[in-house]
């Protein structure tokens, strides 16, 4: 068992506009890029918003060892409802997301 | 053949100043800062003010202003005051005259507004010149009326104009956050997609290197692309770093929309000229329709909050039980005392320890030595969420978790215990608008000083 943010760099969430969240998974070796592009699934971050896996949209960039997610913010950004301005926490639950096996 | 040179990403999160002075050294052609951004959330768009204190700006300001004497080229500041309407922008000018004057400075300043009138955008959406962006909620004529502020975001066209003017200082209102670095690029010729895109790589300064907290950086646009230089001891841009802004805030990583179009870095190649600077070509520019986004704020209610600690182990181990019962009963007080319907206010109780930051989306569960209870009370005027308020703190004072036990108190860090938050506001704009001419939204005008 392995939990994301074990085996990558670094994972950051941030704002992209007040209506989208942004999630940079950064990977720092062709190991462990090929590791989550193949073990971390689109409906996995889904799941994580409790959205359709279709409104995701999902950047695999092999030259930069980075998956990238951005989904439309599950609060917009500042209303009643938010609890995070900048949207930079998320990177946490991600990072605990378990994705099997160590390399 | 253009040397932009950006002190940071924004006034007020201050800049290295011997870094500074290199880069006048290198003899810029113009230096921009962006002065804002959504990010900090809608209240400052909503109120019309800076986030920024005034006393930072001043100090940050003044030494910009005094950097643009001695290099004499033309200083932009985009997004003034972290929201760019016309009251932050007001703000920065009288920031500035203060400034000119304590310096002794003669200036000619270019004043870029972008405010909009609610019922001229209003006009403009059933006019069909509005359109939405990608999971854009529905509007009505209705939600752009509700909106305290408008603003449009400029593009380069409009920075052009301040620039044509000779002023020495713009302070411009919004505009994207590159407008203000690729402005004079474009105007002297430099490639297209190239501008934007180091527009877009400078835009947060030193972030697109090592060492991100010194701040300024120098950006040389030429015919086929540009070169990123930092300019603090210590920092340095790799292919690495520079590519990898392109994914900071941007929902997509390989596109950024402009007023007038797009840039595509899906072919940009990127090479280290030393260790400390990237030279990038092959980025692309494709012309689309003029159209600006637009941003709103409207008045989303006021709120009145508490906080209480729980430290008691039982009421630690049950605090969502605990919350949840106080939520359902003092609401049912709420409605019964003051004749409300339930949709009238809310009542929140968030559990820092717990899961405030996620909710229910909260993945991990451990055992907290002690809980927070953030209680938010949203009503629809002051006096009601105040009032609210005040019938919620009892019950964070007191509320025992069954009828059979002592009557517990839980600790209040303050008094008095409920904190007026005044109106709260939320961004109700996602949507861009069509103009015939790229100055049709924005007004421009030249103040000699001194």
């Amino acid at each position: 068992m392995a939990n994301l943010g074990s085996i990558v760099g670094k994972v950051r969430s941030k704002n992209a506009g007040p209506f989208w969240l942004t999630v940079d998974i950064f990977c720092e070796t062709p190991d462990a890029y090929e590791q989550v592009v193949s073990a971390l699934s689109t409906k996995t971050i889904a799941d994580i918003f409790r959205i359709d896996e279709h409104v995701v949209k999902r950047f695999d960039l092999s030259d930069l060892n980075v998956v990238k997610f951005s989904l439309p913010r599950p609060e917009i950004q500042g209303s009643a409802a938010d609890r995070d301005m900048h949207g930079a926490s998320w990177a946490a639950l991600i990072g605990e997301i378990d994705i099997g096996a160590a390399a | 053949m253009t040397k932009v040179l950006v002190p940071s990403g924004a006034l007020g999160l201050n800049y290295d100043q011997s870094a500074l002075m290199r880069g006048l050294e290198m003899k810029p052609d113009i230096i921009a800062i962006d002065g804002g951004s959504t990010d900090s959330g809608p209240a400052y768009l909503g109120k019309g003010m800076s986030k920024y204190s005034r006393s930072s700006t001043k100090v940050e300001w003044q030494g910009l202003m005094e950097a643009r004497a001695k290099a004499d080229v033309p200083l932009v500041i985009g997004t003034a005051g972290t929201c760019g309407t016309d009251s932050t922008v007001d703000w920065m000018l009288d920031i500035t005259r203060e400034i000119a004057a304590e310096l002794g400075q003669t200036i000619k300043i270019a004043v870029l507004r972008s405010s909009q009138d609610s019922a001229k955008i209003a006009d403009a959406y059933e006019n069909g010149r509005i359109s939405p962006l990608q999971h854009a909620h529905e509007i009505s004529r209705e939600t752009i009326e509700n909106c305290s502020n408008i603003v449009a975001l400029a593009g380069a066209e409009q920075i052009q104009a301040a620039i044509n003017t000779g002023a020495d200082v713009i302070i411009a209102g919004r505009t994207t956050d590159t407008a203000i670095i690729a402005a004079l690029p474009l105007m002297q010729g430099a490639n297209v997609g190239g501008a934007w895109h180091g527009a877009k790589i400078g835009e947060c300064g030193a972030l697109c290197a090592t060492n991100p907290q010194s701040g300024v950086i120098m950006i040389d646009f030429d015919g086929d692309g540009f070169t990123v230089t930092p300019l603090a001891d210590g920092a340095k841009a790799s292919p690495h770093t520079v590519s990898a802004h392109m994914l900071y805030e941007n929902s997509d990583p390989n596109i950024l929309y402009e007023p007038g179009g797009y840039l595509e870095v899906t072919d940009a190649k990127y090479v280290a000229l030393d260790d400390t600077s990237v030279r990038v070509t092959g980025s692309k520019w494709t012309t689309a329709p003029y159209t600006v986004k637009l941003e709103g704020a409207s008045l989303a209610g006021y709120q009145c909050i508490s906080l209480v600690l729980l430290r008691d182990a039982r009421y630690v181990k049950n605090a969502q039980k605990w919350a949840d019962d106080i939520v359902e009963k003092c609401s049912a007080k709420v409605v019964d005392r003051l004749k409300l319907s339930p949709d009238d206010f809310n009542i929140e109780l968030r559990l820092i320890g717990e899961n405030a930051s996620f909710g229910a989306l909260e993945t991990r569960m451990i055992d907290a030595v002690e809980i927070g209870v953030l209680g938010i009370v949203t009503a629809t005027s002051d006096a009601l969420a105040n009032e609210i308020g005040k019938i919620l703190n009892p019950y964070l004072l007191h509320h025992p978790l069954t009828q059979s036990e002592e009557q517990p108190t839980f600790a209040f860090p303050f008094s008095p215990a409920e904190i007026s938050r005044g109106a709260i506001y939320t961004f109700s704009l996602n949507h861009v608008m069509t103009l015939d001419d790229p100055m049709d939204a924005f007004t421009l005008e030249v103040h000699d000083i001194g």
